[in-house]
């Protein structure tokens, strides 16, 4: 395995240090580097204008293998996880057949071990089938190789409260915690996009904040009853906030997740009908984007993750209402955090680390990953060039999605380096080989 | 005006100049030879992703009128999951030698889509697209209207607008294209619009529409409007939750008996009532009673004709202009 020497990197965008990775691990930080071993090759990184951080953690991804191969597979969706600066990625449960047992966790698991190219932890589904009625092998899956701690019906709501109230308490017996969807069903029955001036405008049946604020209500107040760890989805409105600042300034034991894409777009986009706008939840207003920026900043919100989801070009091309939900995402969050957060200078990169790798590490239960900077700590890492701009080309991503609503924006930021357990899988931007000896085609 | 996808996007010049035009059109109509040269040798593609014979037969007349070929094409249910692609279908036309495609969609945005799409180089008249709009079905009705308001006013209606008629639309808002046409041109062209409904049968966000919202059909008519748009109510919203009854809606949003009464005794255009426009079908005895149908003051059968009229504009406009001067403007 080759060292890695990183000159003059900016270690969370504050102070500039060299860094020597060595046997997966930072061996050195600071000025006294290690002399190169023998036998061993040393490579050299000019780092000067990068920051270094923590590999990015998102606990929210579709790599749609098993079933919805020609959307994405674990191979692919690993890649672009790679390139855009993740070391660890949660695969969520609607594959088909649904992740809830622990052979179809298992198999997602091992796919991810095969690649190499990232983490993969599968999330196990909360009920089976993602049907609602009865549950999942929590603990089968728990137990099973793939460690599951994260269970979610994504896609669709735990609408039960009792059976979300069953699932929140059953995950206690192994510190796990269910990553709710927030929707009420019946509230946004064939909903398109957010309700409200647009949607009144457009024709299109709207999708109401309070089908995800009733919800989030609802969940927060069991989380507190049964005292369990509940984790929000997708949080897409000013109201949801505002419930999620409350129960945490009661100690209820609650995080919250925000995507890229709801910090930065609009419900006015829909005006256009394309499809790429399609998302669920729905793209908001300006102000609930606003409440968003400023939940993430204050840490009402604790992490980014991507809800990257793939879809083949026919399931975009189409009419508004024939149209799948979801957008690609993997590839373009760094920049899209960076343009909205940082350069808006509501955060700085020590606290975009916390959002985007210590938090959802801590949440998810991986003492590996989000870890600090330091000797002896995983070389779980990112190297970030924050001066480089780029135009978004969907064409030229690693996944297979082509659903980038950020398609021909120029944002800045770009993700020069990863290192996933001081494999250097990403270089100036590129992929090179995966942990075990894959290299792009 | 290379397409007509909407009316919330037509100018107050445009929505003129096709009025103007379909009052020419009109003048055919009453000819011996109901029939114009203009769009010999093109070819008009009805496409029609809903039924509504109505419609369809409207725009067939109006291309036949102006010498057009016309092909009729019926993909209801057609869908990625069921079969064809929209782009698909649309290519296929295309390939076919179709000039323009006049398109019904259950989709809301679909013709907007199919006109942004680059799939097809024809001109794209949006027929209706679910919820969204129904723009010809404005058109028809601002010429009816402006026939009314111009006649009391004692001139011609060519080159004049609504500027301080006072109309009244009654109904289901929530589920209507043709409400969603009608306010924004009514609104370009100087009318007040008032909407009448059940609060759950108005969109949330018509608080921003550029109109008056009333829950009393009763009181609304206190504000003296000069016409009446009744709505239909599809017979799939009765016996939801929308509203308790048909019988409940009826009473406290139909034109009765005793609202015509009231309607007779309105300042209208002409001093002699107020206008009364249905898009049709009519529901007797549900959103209009039988002798409201009937009623003089009903102008329904005029937006027949009318429809006809500006839908020969509306292909007129969009496909000679082009032809003559080989642009898209």
């Amino acid at each position: 395995m080759t060292d890695h020497l990183i000159l003059g990197a900016k270690i969370l965008g504050e102070t500039t240090a060299d860094l020597v990775l060595r046997d997966g691990k930072i061996a050195t930080l600071g000025a006294d580097t290690a002399a190169p071993r023998e036998g061993v090759p040393l490579e050299t990184i000019d780092a000067t204008g990068l920051i270094a951080l923590p590999g990015m953690v998102d606990l929210h991804t579709h790599l749609r293998e098993p079933g919805r191969e020609d959307a994405e597979t674990v191979e692919t969706g690993s890649r672009a996880a790679a390139l855009g600066g993740f070391t660890a990625v949660h695969a969520m449960a609607n594959s088909s057949p649904v992740a809830d047992t622990a052979g179809v966790v298992e198999q997602v698991h091992r796919l991810g071990l095969e690649s190499g190219w990232t983490e993969v932890h599968p999330v196990g589904a909360v009920t089976v089938g993602l049907a609602g009625e009865n549950l999942a092998e929590l603990g089968a899956m728990a137990e099973s190789s793939a460690q599951v701690r994260m269970f979610s019906d994504d896609g669709i709501c735990v609408h039960n409260p009792v059976l979300m109230r069953r699932a929140l308490e059953y995950v206690k017996s192994f510190d796990g915690f269910v990553a709710q969807h927030a929707q009420e069903p019946l509230l946004t029955e064939g909903a398109q996009m957010n309700e409200g001036c647009v949607s009144s405008v457009l024709g299109l049946p709207g999708w109401p904040a309070v089908a995800e604020e009733a919800i989030i209500s609802r969940d927060v107040l069991l989380a507190q009853h049964v005292e369990s760890r509940l984790h929000v989805c997708h949080v897409s409105t000013k109201g949801s906030v505002e419930i999620i600042r409350w129960a945490k300034e009661r100690g209820i034991d609650v995080t919250a997740e925000v995507t890229p894409h709801h910090l930065i777009l609009t419900e006015e986009m829909v005006r256009s009908f394309n499809p790429v706008y399609k998302v669920n939840p729905p793209l908001r207003t300006a102000e609930d984007v606003q409440a968003l920026r400023e939940a993430l900043a204050d840490g009402t919100i604790d992490v980014v993750g991507t809800d990257h989801a793939p879809h083949p070009t026919q399931l975009k091309e189409c009419e508004w209402h024939q149209a799948a939900m979801g957008m690609t995402g993997l590839e373009t969050a760094l920049s899209v955090v960076q343009h909205t957060m940082v350069e808006t200078g509501m955060m700085d990169w020590r606290r975009f680390a916390e959002v985007t790798s210590v938090r959802p590490a801590e949440i998810a239960r991986h003492g590996h990953q989000g870890r600090p900077l330091a000797v002896g700590e995983p070389a779980n890492l990112i190297l970030v060039d924050p001066q480089a701009r780029r135009t978004v080309r969907p064409e030229e991503h690693a996944t297979k999605g082509r659903n980038s609503p950020f398609s021909g924006m120029e944002l800045p930021g770009r993700v020069h380096s990863t290192f996933l357990a001081g494999h250097r899988v990403v270089a100036d931007g590129a992929l090179q080989t995966s942990l075990t000896g894959r290299e792009a085609d | 005006m290379r397409h007509l996808l909407s009316t919330a996007d037509l100018s107050h010049s445009d929505a003129l100049s096709i009025l103007d035009t379909a009052e020419e059109m009109s003048a055919v109509a009453t000819r011996e030879v109901k029939k114009l040269p203009t769009l010999r040798g093109r070819t008009v593609v009805n496409l029609f992703f809903e039924d509504s014979t109505r419609t369809r037969i409207s725009f067939e007349a109006a291309a036949k009128r102006l010498s057009a070929d016309v092909m009729n094409f019926s993909a209801k249910g057609s869908s990625v999951s069921k079969g064809e692609s929209l782009k698909d279908t649309v290519q296929t036309l295309e390939a076919i030698g179709a000039d323009a495609i006049v398109m019904r969609h259950w989709a809301s945005g679909a013709a907007a889509q199919l006109a942004a799409s680059g799939w097809t180089d024809c001109a794209v008249v949006n027929a209706g697209d679910g919820t969204h709009e129904h723009p010809t079905q404005a058109l028809l009705d601002a010429l009816t209207l402006r026939r009314g308001w111009a006649a009391g006013r004692g001139h011609g209606p060519r080159g004049t607008d609504l500027t301080g008629m006072r109309v009244l639309i009654v109904g289901d808002i929530l589920h209507s294209r043709v409400a969603r046409s009608g306010v924004w041109l009514l609104n370009t062209l100087g009318a007040e619009v008032g909407l009448v409904a059940p609060p759950t049968l108005l969109p949330v966000g018509v608080e921003q529409w550029p109109v008056s919202v009333h829950y009393s059909f009763d009181e609304a008519l206190a504000s003296g409007p000069h016409a009446v748009m009744m709505l239909r109510v599809q017979a799939e919203r009765m016996g939801g939750a929308f509203f308790p009854t048909p019988a409940e809606y009826t009473r406290r949003w139909g034109l009765t008996d005793e609202r015509l009464a009231r309607v007779e005794r309105l300042n209208g255009p002409g001093g002699d009532g107020a206008m009364i426009l249905h898009p049709g079908p009519m529901n007797r005895g549900v959103e209009i009673s039988a002798a409201a149908a009937d009623s003089p003051l009903n102008r329904v059968l005029d937006q027949v004709s009318h429809g006809v009229s500006v839908r020969m504009a509306v292909l007129h406009l969009l496909l000679s202009q082009s032809h003559d001067d080989g642009s898209s403007a």
